[in-house]
């Protein structure tokens, strides 16, 4: 007995040590930068934030090894040069030994880089961009989410099973429906060779003109659509096509669709049968989220969206990774975030070795409308493990460093 | 011959605002052109001085052609100007209104280090100087009683030592007695430097007073010319005067001048 | 032939809301001479507001369109108390120093709505009676983009006739052409400006609440209209109502047909058309040329002066303390500084192409931008090392200057504004879509400083010699004849061509000059940041210099360095402080706007410059 609470205690010591060093950090806590865009785009990022708080509070009810972790959290606006002050400032000033948020791509690029310049780890929750971890990828930045090539992947699997031949597609335009696009006609043209792109939209992003677009489309004569568009796009998208006919007997392949920020907005004008990645948080009935749906409603009676999953999820990777550090050391964070496995509301998810991406997957189905609300329906998880490309094929995309 | 002008015209709309004007001016001569309202007076003023580009004609100074040219080249050419509503630089003392245009007749406009304040302020000084404004050089232009700003663009236009002023209604907007004075002034100072002067006036004090010839402007044509009191005789003159209120008597124009002095 | 007709329709169902928003701000302006910022926050306010009305009063027929009139009249409300309690107080100050004010009701705004209603997007139900579609050439056609093509030309008319057929119409016709001659007839003036603003802000609001059954309430409708309704009342001709109402038919009909032709090019079609059409047309379509933006009595520049002896000591100091700042700042703090340095040359460029040059500009971020960019790139590609780039940066952005500003200083007030405005988009177009060369919007990283400059006390003492230095110069050159020729064909062009000035080309030179400084600041912010992003080019940059030179004073040399270091330090502490920091922001311009109508250091200069002319009459 006394021997293993000698050895305990000792542990426990040494690791105090460890995550005391360095000047700023006040006895017993841990600093942790968080950074999102909250006023440019509340409707994913407040829900997110909640879903931080929320880990943050139960880790801080065990503590890592008697340690508080305290979040210092930032507004970017959505613009990089703003993130890259807000990172300077959490890192330089308030000593903060890990960085983690950001939603847009750029934004999430420009902190990596800040990441490596100061060589501190960067978790990145949402951006999407297959660059943050591959092209452009450092040793010290980690992503959460699959990027857009996983989550094109897990769709186009499902359309090319579609009898469709003439396709066109209407994504915003920007680096993030580009790369969708993209990479939807690479996997969608290998799997199936008969099939012709007839149409493409880029509507500038937030300012769709709905019923042109969806004019456009029609003149193609498509028999299926893959659209990238999202939010106020994707509304009124929906609504001029709707109205004329754009939908009607023709497929829909849409990306993010089914997540709740977008669809609950829909409401009753959800279109119905479109095949669609997203979180139907309200059927998923594994202990897992059952647990963190009750919570998350106990806390803030509302209900998740995919923001909070993310929120939460990268503030429990955080934690993870320093308890498996034993050490905010940054090499030794680096080290122990490589291959460390975390439980979520999705399943255990893995950060890989070769390109610190997560493999979190997303859910893929269909959309319906119930009770003047749209859901999700005869959908599955699709694990993103599945569709990454292999370690040799990512250690050919990242620079070397 | 300083100045030149051969069948000026120009329409607007096909109305003929200036309808074929000629006529010499020598040098050293102060020449007044009046009429009444929409005689063409303005047109005229402007097509010379490069405002606005005549539909036919020539205007030729020292025997070289001033039309096509914009009013900066023909400015260059030693020709000065006076606006009917003064023109001058607001955010600038007197002093560096006149510096300003010192500054271009020397070609320094595009000068990025040397401080415009301290170009040419003694030559500025001088000219304000003999229009009377030495005293208030320092002054903003924006802050000038309307009097003082008429003298003030009298000196600039004197500052690249022109050889033609020209002048439009020089004495619009001032009391009479101002009017006086500023243009006895204007007739000193061009009659010691040996410049002439094309100017237009309401006042036929004034121009009775101060012209050494007389054209007068009726409906885009010259209808006569020549010495202030011929024209003032002229019986076409009177009858496109008459009941236009205009006065003139040379005694009593004379008289206000001497008072003017001498107050 | 089909598919022409029907989207030639889409085209006009744009273009009427397209006229609602943009004939408000055109009447605004045509009276006020005010620049509206505001105007998209009371489109969003009319949308936002319809939602929470239909919500409550459903969705019927009579709940529908009675939510959308009582929307239309709350907004205008909003509109009329912004008036009378904050615009009113700032009728006399320096031109656009208005703008200013409606910019701080912008940020006010924006964080009230998400207070108010929240984050998510809010999808309004569809018109009753007009839910559905009608056959047109074998095609559904909605019914209800049928009723606002012809809602558009009603409103019009109703304009019209407004305008021609009641005494108050004819009032603001005249006030529009000639403003002196109105308050010369003994109209009130100040209930003339309060009704005008308040029609105008009903418009918007009606726009907005209109915009219901199509698209989501969210809050950035505000930005997305106020830039589209600019240039929509720019390329009909800034007063012009029926110059509106054809300008926003041209562009429905350009984007509607445009994305067909040319899908990849929705970021900058209407801004080459606006581009186009102002090189054509200086006043756009039906504009006439322009009285000046509004400048009241303050308006008058006071002649620059060198500094009194007492504040060339006060100078020294700050230098001094800026030498000494390493000694008592952390490393964030110095980099929160050279920021501040930064942004403190651009604003210091900008007002040289403004104040000095008398150019008004919305779209000075291009050579901050190309500035950057500029560096980024050398270094990138021709390894070009720190300072080779930041030396080369300003030869970038001044080339890129010297080919806008050829065209832009050709124009006057805001039509030349909007140009600039439309380049700086034009400009953005292309690096945010050129990923070869660029690397689009996921911009450039890894674009670190030198060894030698790296740590933050290095790069601050780089950014205060450099920032330093070219404002110092920038100085000099105000004072030298070049400044003066500026200033001079900014005072009186008239005057200025009479004594061989030639304007366009001084006003080019002085563009460029302006936007080879901007350069500077640009590829020092790329440094400072370690990377590029398009949205060093984007209206907010352009907009948050403006703010900057507006704030400090524009009439004063010194201001844009006091408004920058307001400005950003504000800017940055705020939002370290607050989830609100956007309306805290708001709430302090509007103050200072209030407390300062002619800047914070216009003021200062006024109050000196008595005493200056006190002390004179006191001696003799």
């Amino acid at each position: 007995m006394h021997r293993r609470t000698f050895l305990k205690a000792a542990a426990a010591a040494a690791f105090a040590a460890g995550l005391g060093a360095g000047p700023a950090s006040a006895a017993g806590t841990i600093k942790i930068g968080e950074i999102n865009s909250y006023t440019a785009l509340p409707a994913f990022t407040i829900p997110y934030r909640n879903g931080w708080q929320l880990a943050l509070a139960e880790i801080n009810k065990k503590g890592i090894d008697g340690h508080q972790l305290e979040v210092i959290s930032r507004d970017d606006g959505g613009k990089p040069g703003d993130a890259v002050t807000a990172a300077n400032e959490l890192v330089t000033r308030d000593g903060v030994k890990m960085l983690m948020g950001t939603f847009f791509s750029n934004v999430g690029l420009a902190v990596s880089d800040f990441a490596k310049q100061k060589q501190i780890v960067f978790v990145a929750g949402e951006p999407l961009t297959d660059a943050i971890t591959w092209q452009k990828g450092n040793r010290y930045t980690f992503r959460l989410r699959p990027p857009v090539y996983v989550q094109v992947a897990i769709l186009a699997q499902e359309a090319a099973k579609l009898p469709a031949k003439r396709w066109a597609t209407v994504a915003p335009n920007y680096e993030y429906g580009h790369s969708a696009v993209d990479d939807f006609k690479k996997l969608m043209s290998a799997k199936r060779p008969d099939i012709q792109w007839v149409a493409a939209q880029w509507p500038a992003v937030g300012k769709i003109d709905g019923g042109a677009t969806a004019e456009a489309l029609l003149q193609a004569k498509p028999d299926a659509i893959f659209n990238a568009t999202f939010g106020a796009d994707l509304t009124n998208f929906v609504r001029a096509g709707t109205t004329r006919g754009l939908f009607k007997g023709r497929s829909v392949v849409s990306l993010l669709t089914g997540e709740p920020e977008y669809l609950d907005p829909l409401g009753a004008d959800t279109p119905v049968g479109w095949i669609v990645t997203g979180y139907p948080w309200s059927q998923i009935k594994t202990p897992a989220h059952e647990a963190f749906v009750k919570a998350y409603e106990a806390k803030y009676h509302d209900y998740p969206r995919l923001g909070s999953v993310v929120g939460y999820v990268t503030m429990k990777a955080v934690a993870a990774m320093i308890e498996r550090a034993g050490s905010t050391n940054t090499d030794k964070l680096i080290k122990a975030g490589e291959g460390l496995k975390i439980p979520s509301p999705f399943g255990e998810i893995t950060f890989r070795a070769a390109d610190h991406q997560s493999t979190m997957g997303a859910f893929v189905g269909k959309t319906a409308v119930v009770n003047g609300k749209g859901i999700m329906v005869d959908w599955h998880y699709a694990n993103g493990a599945a569709y990454l490309p292999s370690p040799a094929a990512v250690k050919k995309l990242r620079p070397q460093d | 011959m300083t100045l030149s002008v051969r069948g000026l015209v120009k329409n607007y709309g096909g109305v003929a605002a200036v309808a074929g004007v000629d006529f010499d001016l020598g040098p050293g001569e102060i020449l007044a052109l009046i009429g009444p309202n929409g005689a063409g007076k303005s047109t005229c003023f402007n097509m010379l001085m490069g405002q606005i580009r005549p539909d036919r004609g020539s205007v030729k100074l020292f025997g070289r052609e001033l039309v096509g040219l914009p009013p900066r080249a023909i400015w260059r050419q030693g020709v000065g100007r006076t606006f009917q509503i003064t023109a001058t630089f607001g955010s600038m003392t007197v002093a560096e209104n006149v510096q300003m245009a010192l500054i271009s007749h020397h070609r320094r406009l595009r000068a990025l280090l040397p401080y415009a304040g301290r170009l040419h302020r003694e030559a500025a000084l001088a000219l304000l100087e003999l229009v009377g404004m030495a005293d208030q050089a320092v002054r903003p232009c924006s802050v000038l009683a309307y009097g003082d700003l008429k003298r003030v663009e009298l000196a600039v236009a004197l500052a690249n030592e022109p050889k033609l002023l020209l002048m439009d209604e020089p004495t619009a907007g001032m009391a009479p007695r101002e009017r006086i004075a500023l243009m006895q002034l204007t007739a000193d100072i061009v009659r010691a430097r040996h410049i002439s002067v094309l100017f237009t006036e309401h006042d036929m004090d004034v121009v009775f007073a101060h012209a050494s010839r007389v054209m007068v402007l009726n409906r885009g044509r010259l209808v006569a010319e020549g010495s202030p009191r011929a024209v003032r005789e002229d019986k076409n003159v009177q009858e496109i005067y008459l009941g236009t209120g205009a006065v003139y008597d040379l005694a009593r124009a004379k008289g206000e001048a001497t008072a003017g002095g001498e107050a | 032939m089909d598919f022409v007709v029907i989207q030639s329709l889409n085209g006009l169902a744009t273009a009427s809301t397209l006229f609602l928003v943009a004939s408000g701000l055109s009447i605004i302006f045509g009276v006020t001479r005010v620049v509206n910022f505001a105007h998209g926050s009371f489109y969003m306010l009319g949308a936002y507001i319809a939602y929470t009305l239909v919500s409550r009063l459903g969705g019927s027929v009579a709940g529908f369109w009675g939510s959308i009139a009582l929307a239309a009249a709350a907004v205008a409300s909003l509109g009329a108390a912004m008036e009378t309690t904050l615009l009113r107080r700032v009728y006399k100050a320096p031109e656009l120093l208005q703008l200013l004010a409606t910019f701080g009701v912008v940020l006010i705004v924006q964080d009230l709505v998400l207070v108010i209603w929240g984050p998510s997007d809010l999808l309004g139900p569809r018109a009753p009676g007009l839910a559905g579609a009608v056959n047109i050439l074998g095609q559904p056609f909605p019914q209800y983009a049928l009723f606002l093509i012809l809602f558009g030309p009603l409103v019009y008319a109703g304009l019209w006739l407004l305008f021609h057929r009641t005494r108050w119409g004819t009032l603001v016709r005249a006030a529009t052409q000639d403003r002196e001659m109105v308050a010369a007839l003994g109209v009130n003036q100040a209930w003339l400006f309060t009704s005008v603003f308040t029609l105008g802000a009903a418009l918007a609001g009606m726009g907005g609440a209109l915009q219901l059954p199509l698209v989501a309430v969210n809050h950035t409708m505000d930005l997305q209209s106020i830039v589209e309704a600019f240039v929509v009342v720019v390329i009909g001709g800034f007063g012009s109502v029926t110059g509106a109402l054809l300008a926003a038919v041209i562009i429905g009909e350009l984007n509607a047909f445009g994305i067909v032709i040319f899908p990849d090019l929705t970021l900058v079609l209407t801004f080459v058309a606006m581009a186009i059409i102002l090189v054509v047309r200086p006043w756009g379509l039906l504009g006439k040329p322009e009285a000046a933006v509004r400048g009241g009595a303050g308006s008058i520049e006071l002649p620059m002066r060198p500094l009194a002896p007492r504040l060339r000591l006060f100078a020294l100091g700050v230098g001094l303390v800026l030498l000494a700042l390493p000694l008592v700042l952390g490393n964030y703090g110095l980099s929160v500084a050279s920021e501040v340095l930064i942004f403190a040359l651009f604003a210091v460029s900008l007002h040289f192409i403004m104040g000095t040059g008398g150019m008004i500009s919305f779209g000075h971020a291009a050579y901050f931008g190309l500035g950057a960019y500029g560096a980024a790139l050398l270094m990138k590609y021709l390894m070009f090392p720190m300072l080779g780039g930041i030396l080369f940066a300003p030869v970038v952005a001044g080339l890129g200057a010297l080919v806008f500003g050829w065209f832009c200083v050709r124009l006057s007030g805001v039509y030349l504004a909007m140009l600039t405005l439309a380049f700086a988009q034009i400009t953005y177009a292309i690096v945010f879509q050129w990923y070869g060369f660029t690397g689009g919007d996921n911009g450039l990283i890894g674009i670190w400083p030198a060894a030698w400059a790296s740590s933050a006390t290095a790069y601050y003492y780089l950014c205060l010699a450099l920032c330093g230095g070219a404002a110092l110069l920038l100085r000099r050159i105000a004072f030298a004849p070049f400044g003066y020729t500026l200033r001079a064909c900014r005072d009186s062009g008239l005057r200025a061509d009479a004594i061989g000035i030639d304007l366009a080309t001084h006003r080019w030179l002085g563009f460029a000059l302006g936007g080879a400084f901007a350069g500077i600041a640009g590829a020092l912010y790329a440094f400072l940041k370690g990377s590029v992003f398009p949205d060093t080019i984007s209206i907010s940059t352009s907009i948050d210099g403006l703010v900057m030179v507006l704030l400090g004073g524009i009439q004063t040399l010194v201001g844009p360095i006091v408004g920058a270091a307001t400005y950003k330090t504000l800017h940055v502490t705020m939002s370290s402080y607050t989830n609100q920091w956007q309306a805290v922001l708001g709430v302090i311009i509007i103050v200072l706007v209030i407390a300062f109508p002619e800047g914070i250091m216009g003021r200062f200069a006024r109050t000196a410059e008595a005493r200056t002319a006190r002390a004179g009459d006191a001696a003799p």
